[in-house]
Order: C-alpha cells, then structure tokens, then sequence
C-alpha cells in the first residue's frame, strides 16, 4: 500500500511523519536538528528520498541540509548565497535605502524533473538555484535586478521571498512571491522577471493598485490547470485564471479573508482551502474555533471544516508553508499550527485528527505521496 | 596544536563530541585558526563568520584565558597560552534568548 511522509519544519528542529495510506497511525522521527529553526523542508517529486531541509539560527546563520534516503540521514551541502554582483539597496521600513543582505532561506522548491536542481526563496527576497544537488548555488539576479526592485520594503517578517511555484507544463516558467513587493513571473527560466499583480488591491500602501507593493502571502496551483493560480494576500483571497495576467477576488462568504495559508485539492482543480485568522494584528482564528475553509468552486463560496478540529480557546496561527497536500485516492489535506499540532484529514477537510500535537511552534509541513 | 572548544551546535553540525585539535600553519590569529577550522571541517563555513566579509557573527564570542578576545583584530596573535595549546579558543554562542 501506498504511504504519505509529512515534512514538519518548527522553530527547534524538523519532524518526519509517516503513514500508511490509511493514515490513522504515524511514527514520528524528530527532532532532526534540534534547537535550530527550520524554516522548510521539501523532497523531489521525482526522486522522494531526496530531501532538502533550510536550517537557520540566530547565532550561526543559515545551513542547507540534502538527505538521499528519506530523512533518515542528512549532509550538509553549501550555504553560501552571495548576490550577484553590487547587491543594491530596497526600501527600510522608514523609507530610506537599505542594502540587501541575506538573511535566510524560506523555502526550498526543488525541480518537477531534476532531483539535483533545487530553488531557494531567500530574506532578503532574492531567488536562488542550485544545478548540483545543494553543492553551490546561484542568484537568478534578474528578479532582483527587476526595475522595481529599489521600491521592495519588508513586511513585518522581513523582506522575504517565500513562495516558488513552477509550472509543469512549461519548464521556463516560474512564479514567486515576496512580501511586500508581490507576485513576479518569469516566462525563460528565471533569466528575466516582471511584476504580476494587476488586479490586487491594498489598502494598506499609498497606491492600494500598484505595480508592487502587496504582501502576498501564499500562491497555490493544481499542476493540471497551471494558468489558474490561487493567491492567500494580506487581506483578501484572489485567484488568477491567466497565470497572473489580472486577478480577481474569491473571498465571497469567508467570515476574515486575512491568512497565510492557502493550498488546492490533489483531484479537483476547483477545491482549495484556506485558514481565516482574525486580522493582521491578532494573528489567531475568529472566537478561538480553528477552522479550515474549502470553497469547492474556486473561490467566492465557502464552508467551514471544524469536525475535529479545537473550537473554544484556540488562539494558534497556521503559518504561510504550513499546509499541505497529499495525493492519494481520497484526498489528504494537513497543517500545522504555531501551538504545535500537525492536523491531518485523509478525507478532503471533512474530518481532522491531530497526528502530532507538543511540537515546537510548526513553520511549515510538506507531504510527499510515497509508492 | 590548537585547541578549540565548539558550542554544542556547532559540535554536532560537525560531528565531533569533544574539543578539536587543529594545526596552524603560521602565527595562532583567530583567522589563521577559524581558516584551519573551516579547512577541516568544511561544515562549519559561515557559522561563525560571515562567508563574504569574514566578520565574526554577531551572537558567537572569542574567549581565552578568561578574556573576551571577540573585539582584537582579525590578525591579532592569540594569547601564547592558546599558541602553545596550554589553554582553549573558545567559541561561544553568546547568551540571548530564543
């Protein structure tokens, strides 16, 4: 029988999760890396034994960690991200210019058909690629070198490039977004990058419809409709069906449209799920009741998934890369919280368990559907 | 011989359990002996100086003979009790919360 791994990154270290495709018992290995933070972990679609983990620390800076047999052994690679050539100034948080420096790796995106070539989004908000399994790495400079890229401020979390999404059906087409500049998409392989984000509206920047400027906080896309992307933003849930060329909002009967987390059913191209948390300053759920929300018609009409899920006294918040997907015949769906619970349903959001709960505070959870 | 005592971190990143023994080649500095380090356990590259600018890392500290040596000179001779490895370079995750 098929199984699914889940891959928990949290503030002290990274857990691995594995099941049948039952998914009712779970061994749980962990912590790998204990006392670091770990900002993501991810394997290859195409080789799932190959993980990469971004490990970080306050005191020693930024590691890269590669397994090649499923989590259970680790190496380190190269953590050296250098921009590419003067690396410029964006804007501080009191408008005057600020030199880019790197700060961390937020997510690790590796390659639809390459188990060696692997994206890094990094703080401050820059792409990176490696060709060589972690052993070197190289800034795609162009999207920093985009015009706009002296206007980019950070939001409160830093000025960070946390969302890769690549296009299956076209391998020179990347999207990424950073908070707060926005979408960006390149159409020739990362080389040159333009700003997609016509149709996006906040309030919160002195022209709430600019070019760049939004704090995008999540895209999702279903790897069979890649035109049709699905966006969690500050405020509001936006959805793109020409791959970013204008957007439109989807919030419809979401009782808040602020989160971070936004992901899309394995088999059904309309069925996405979102977290509503209250506002951008209480960064809970609405009345202490978790709840996940799936729309079944790609946004505007949505319900609430609460079967198992804390509904009284329940102030966590579910982070940007921490909620997931598997894909197995009925639809598994799984987050994790900043209290430390990873929920999973194996049945598309109607029933929830939690398969681990006293972890650390969970910054991002990843699946990998196994053979 | 140089002795150096790793943070607990540190030591795991690298995979050693006890102080590390380095041979220097030159004057003992606290580059000559972050270059043996870094040499022997590549690891360890950008943990405990920038990559780039080859500062020190804001929260990691130099002690020997009960003094903070973080703030001398790159090139600066180390203490002849560390030269001589009658005492450690310790290497200090400075004290911060989190």
């Amino acid at each position: 029988m098929s199984g699914v791994r889940v891959l928990v990154g949290t503030r002290k270290g990274a857990f691995v999760l594995e099941s049948d495709g039952k998914r009712e018992r779970w061994e749980v290995s962990g912590p790998h890396f204990g006392g670091w933070e770990i900002y993501h972990v991810k394997g290859s679609p195409v080789e799932p034994k190959r993980l990469y983990a971004s490990q970080s620390s306050g005191w020693f800076g930024q590691i890269i960690q590669r397994s090649d047999d499923g989590g259970r052994t680790w190496a380190t690679v190269d953590n050296k991200f250098t921009y590419d050539g003067i690396p410029g100034t964006h804007q501080w948080y009191d408008g005057t210019p600020h030199p880019w420096e790197f700060k961390r790796v937020w997510h690790l995106e590796p390659s639809l058909t390459d188990p060696d070539t692997v994206y890094a989004g990094v703080e401050d908000a820059a792409l990176f690629k490696s060709t060589d399994g972690g052993q070197t790495w190289h800034e795609l400079s162009g999207l920093r070198g985009h015009g706009s890229g002296p206007r980019w401020q950070p939001g409160a979390g830093g000025m960070c490039l946390h969302t890769v999404v690549l296009d299956p059906g076209n391998p020179a087409r990347i999207f990424i977004a950073i908070s707060a500049a926005g979408a960006f998409r390149s159409d020739d392989g990362g080389a040159t990058w333009r700003p997609i984000n016509q149709g996006l509206r906040s309030a919160q920047i002195p022209d709430p419809t600019a070019d760049v400027g939004h704090c995008v906080h999540r895209i999702a896309m279903h790897k069979a409709r890649p035109d049709v992307l699905f966006m969690q933003k500050h405020w509001d849930v936006m959805r793109t069906d020409n791959a970013g060329e204008s957007w439109h909002e989807v919030s419809g009967n979401l009782p808040t449209d602020f989160g971070f987390a936004i992901d899309v059913h394995a088999h059904e191209p309309d069925t996405i799920y979102v977290v509503p948390i209250k506002s951008d300053s209480e960064h809970y759920p609405l009345d202490g009741k978790l709840s996940v929300y799936r729309s079944r018609t790609g946004g505007h009409e949505w319900e609430a998934l609460s079967n198992g899920l804390p509904q009284r006294d329940c102030y966590v918040n579910v982070l940007r890369d921490a909620m997931a997907v598997d894909a197995l015949d009925s639809c598994g769906v799984y987050f994790g919280t900043t209290g430390g619970q990873v929920y999973a349903s194996a049945d598309a959001g109607d029933h929830w368990a939690p398969i681990v709960r006293d972890l650390p505070a969970v910054l991002s959870v990843e699946v990998q559907t196994l053979p | 011989m140089i002795r150096v005592e790793l943070p607990a971190h540190l030591r795991t990143l690298a995979h050693v359990a006890d102080e590390v023994r380095l041979d220097v080649g030159g004057p003992a500095t606290q580059r000559s002996v972050l270059d043996a380090l870094e040499a022997r356990y590549p690891m360890l590259r950008g943990t405990i100086r920038d990559h780039v600018t080859q500062r020190r890392r804001p929260f990691v500290r130099f002690f020997a003979c009960e003094q903070d040596l973080s703030h001398e000179l790159p090139d600066a001779a180390l203490p002849d009790a560390v030269a001589t490895g009658a005492e450690p370079l310790l290497v200090v995750g400075a004290m911060a919360g989190g």
